[in-house]
């Protein structure tokens, strides 16, 4: 048998043979990856359609320019407002600090925290709720930077640059969202029954879509705020 | 309807203790997370929508039989041909490998199931409420009107009010997250699950090619995601993407589409490529020859892929240098192409060839594909293009890729694989006149479209006036889909009288070289009774030293009266049946589908949708906090 093209493994009866994997690696750790790859393509077709679309639409208001409407004489600013979103863009970039805190404080429950820092950088939940929280304070910046928007006249149907602003924005808004609930979940979760140090994967697969989103909201920073 | 609860009736074809398991009845095939009953759920499915979906290329061809017919109205004649193309892309080919994914992808690479069992099970739940989605509107005559490739702005409110687009729209996106879940799954499966030994480099090719389409999948279809999204916002909300007189630029669709698209067209060939190498080899009593080139020149395809999108639009005047990089790099994908077509004549070049009904429909594959290969590769230069685009000489071009390439490869999957998942052998002489009459009808229904199509027929005119040199090239088309469809029907009758009445098939009924070979025929749940420890590309070939590998090592795991034993017999852990992922699964779908009622009634689409959400996100809940195995 032992020289054999099909021999059995060693331990196959075993109950946990089946979570021998080829890489070592749990396999949820692979999909969120791959899912994370699928959502590369999602955000960069909602960010080119942005950069061609930019400087194309017929009326304004426009993101960088002032634009007065030439039936009514009205005068209408440049729209985007940079000091707000560079406050909420570096909220959720803190955001991403705490998550990182969260997942250490998970995956470190043996070490031994005397001190109040010590054990404060060991609270989990503490780091979970921080990141969820940062992450509602960025939401809430985008709700009043779209109101404000709207308030000035730029609507979703104003033009291309608002469909396309919009849109973008809103569909990294949704995914921020979506990340809220889960980190919600997760300090429930470690209030409820207290996550292991085993669980450490299902915090680093939020942390990892976490930091993806992040890593999203910077490029649309940079494409859409600042260069002009 | 499109259920087709057959599944449950071939229960007893199994010799032990019932297929897959010893659950047996309807809702132990509503509930499973097992890979092979899914894959044979898929199967029975997606072979009902290519049967439907032939139903309706049946009718066009009626209609075009002769001049200045009115079978069909205009109007009826758009839902048809548009119809015709959404079901067999995404409801029959697609599907139709997903089956084959499903099924053989696990036993292949000597897994116990993929490597999460539920959310296969959420996939083809979402692919079922989403075909019937998608499909029922044209029994109201509102289907989708415009074109498989929906090019927006003609898909706008401005030019198309009804339902009709909505419908396709949200169907595309239903169908969509049914994709992409199964790519993250078998993308994760493949990298993870392997059997020990089973390096890459030892995978059979059906997994590998199946493997490249998965990367096409989750890189290609958030792209047709964004573009639906930004016509159902059109639509819906009144936003100004492919507004043109905001500004908008009409190529916006074309762009998305194609950048999904035509990766897409791989998506549907790339697994047929890969059934026919494994039939090519096992009925030449040979290795596939170029093993190492074939993988890569799958790859190479599958990159090369996501750089030819725009010569499906050499007409829209992109100028000469978008135009000369698309027709180099179209080009340039004829050669891993080729490479394959060479590979597959190598392997059969000086081996003992048995021609079974596999064998005869892989040989279709490589003549068919070839001739359509090379009518693309025409069109892959532009000024020629510009004399074929929107005739039917595309038409017949992509119908032998479609038909004579991932067809025939499906078909020549069936036939070698049905004593494997059913226990059955298919009668190999109706398989041969199936074949036979198949590639006649196929050939004389297609062949004669370049013709009508060099002669300047436009494709989707639903008639056209005698003397202009058409009418016998499709009264030939219309006779030759008569043709095909009796073949079919041969097809049909073969396939549920095998189910009954087959001759058992034992573990290699074929002396196949690979993995699911040697186990038995239909595989126990288990799959593996102990996981395999591979050492060759041809495991059931090699012998090492002088035994039967794939015989001795399980009879020891079988009593007597060859009966297999349980699961629970063996204690392996199995994953539960469960009902939580047809749950998100319906109320994935009935959150999505039930956008459509925007435009009927604001409060009912206010209910039905946050309904729809409310059940998805509940069974979600429930889904991820309940474990996957009984605890042990």
């Amino acid at each position: 048998m032992s020289a054999t093209a099909v021999e059995p493994t060693a331990g196959a009866h075993d109950a946990h043979a089946h979570h021998h994997t080829s890489t070592g690696l749990d396999s949820r750790k692979i999909a969120i990856w791959a899912f994370i790859g699928s959502e590369c393509m999602l955000f960069v077709s909602l960010i080119s359609t942005y950069l061609i679309y930019k400087g194309k639409s017929r009326v304004g208001p426009y993101p960088h320019e002032v634009w007065t409407d030439p039936s009514t004489g009205h005068t209408f600013g440049a729209i985007l407002n940079i000091p707000v979103t560079s406050f909420s863009t570096f909220v959720l970039l803190m955001s991403s600090l705490a998550m990182v805190l969260a997942h250490n404080a998970v995956v470190n429950r043996r070490v031994k925290r005397t001190t109040f820092m010590q054990r404060l950088e060991g609270n989990s939940f503490f780091w979970l709720i921080s990141t969820a929280v940062l992450g509602i304070v960025f939401l809430m910046c985008q709700a009043y930077e779209f109101t404000s928007f709207v308030h000035e006249g730029l609507g979703l149907t104003t033009n291309l640059f608002s469909s396309s602003f919009f849109v973008l924005t809103g569909f990294h808004g949704a995914h921020v969202t979506a990340g809220v609930l889960w980190l919600c979940t997760l300090a429930a979760i470690d209030k409820k029954r207290g996550l292991r140090e085993d669980e450490g994967l299902v915090v680093d697969m939020c942390a990892l879509y976490w930091h993806f989103v992040d890593v999203v909201w910077i490029a649309i920073f940079v494409l859409l705020y600042l260069i002009k | 309807m499109a259920t087709t609860v057959a599944p449950p009736t071939f229960a007893p074809a199994a010799s032990s203790p019932s297929y897959a398991g010893d659950k047996t009845g309807v809702w132990s095939w509503i509930t499973t997370t097992d890979h092979k009953r899914i894959g044979v759920l898929y199967l029975f499915t997606s072979l009902f929508f290519f049967i439907f979906g032939g139903l309706e290329a049946a009718v066009i061809r009626a209609q075009l039989a002769a001049p200045n017919q009115s079978l069909v109205s205009a109007e009826l004649y758009n839902q048809l041909f548009t119809m015709h193309g959404t079901t067999m892309v995404f409801l029959a080919i697609m599907p139709l490998s997903a089956a084959f994914f499903n099924f053989l992808i696990p036993l292949q690479i000597g897994a116990r199931d993929v490597a999460f069992p539920r959310l296969n099970a959420f996939s083809y739940w979402v692919y079922l409420f989403g075909g019937i989605f998608i499909t029922l509107p044209i029994f109201a005559g509102i289907a989708p009107n415009g074109g498989w490739f929906g090019y927006a702005p003609i898909t706008t409110m401005q030019y198309n009010p009804g339902l009709n687009i909505d419908f396709w729209v949200l169907g595309l996106q239903i169908l969509g997250i049914s994709s992409l879940a199964a790519g993250f799954n078998f993308i994760t499966t493949v990298i993870n699950l392997r059997a020990p030994g089973m390096h890459l480099m030892r995978m059979p090719m059906f997994t590998w090619m199946s493997f490249v389409v998965q990367f096409l999948v989750v890189l290609a279809f958030p792209v047709i995601t964004v573009a639906l999204v930004f016509l159902q916002f059109d639509r819906f909300f009144g936003t100004n993407f492919y507004t043109l007189t905001a500004g908008a630029d009409p190529l916006l669709w074309q762009h998305l589409f194609w950048i999904f698209g035509h990766p897409e067209v791989y998506i549907l060939i790339l697994p047929a490529f890969g059934l026919v190498s494994e039939v090519l080899p096992t009925f030449s009593r040979k290795p596939l020859f170029g093993y190492a080139v074939m993988v890569y020149s799958g790859i190479l395809i599958g990159f090369l892929g996501f750089g030819v999108w725009a010569h499906h639009m050499f007409s829209v005047g992109m100028g000469p240098i978008a135009d000369t990089v698309f027709s180099l790099t179209t080009m340039l994908i004829a050669i891993p192409t080729g490479v394959k077509i060479f590979n597959w004549m190598s392997t059969m070049w000086g081996g003992k060839l048995q021609f079974t009904t596999a064998m005869c429909f892989s040989i279709g594959l490589v003549a068919m594909f070839t001739i359509g290969g090379l009518s693309g590769v025409t069109h892959a230069s532009p000024p020629t293009d510009l004399q074929q685009t929107d005739t039917y000489y595309v038409v017949a071009h992509f119908h032998y890729v479609l038909f004579g390439g991932s067809i025939m490869g499906i078909f020549a999957g069936i036939y070698h694989y049905f004593p494997k998942i059913f226990g059955r052998l298919m009668n190999e002489t109706l398989g041969k006149w199936h074949f036979w009459i198949n590639m006649i009808g196929m050939n004389l229904t297609f062949g004669p479209m370049h013709l009508s199509g060099l002669l300047g027929m436009p494709r989707r005119i639903y008639t056209y006036d005698a003397n202009q040199g058409w009418d016998l090239f499709n009264m030939m088309s219309s006779v030759g889909t008569a043709i095909i469809i009796l073949s079919t029907l041969i097809f049909i009758y073969n396939f549920f009288a095998s189910l009954r009445n087959g001759p058992r098939a034992g573990r290699d009924p074929w002396g196949a070289s690979t993995l699911e070979w040697s186990i038995p025929s239909p595989p126990p749940e288990y799959n593996f009774a102990v996981l395999p420890n591979v050492t060759s590309r041809y495991p059931l070939w090699d012998v090492t030293d002088g035994h039967d590998l794939s015989r001795e090592h399980h009879e020891g795991h079988e009593n007597r009266d060859d009966r297999v034993p349980t699961a629970k017999e063996l204690g392996i852990p199995m994953p539960m049946n469960t009902f939580k992922p047809v749950m998100a699964a319906l109320g994935l779908c009935i959150m999505i589908g039930g956008m459509t009622l925007k435009h009927v009634n604001f409060y009912a689409f206010f209910a039905v949708v946050s309904g729809g959400g409310l059940t998805l996100v509940i069974s979600l809940y429930a889904w991820l906090t309940s474990p996957l195995e009984e605890a042990h």
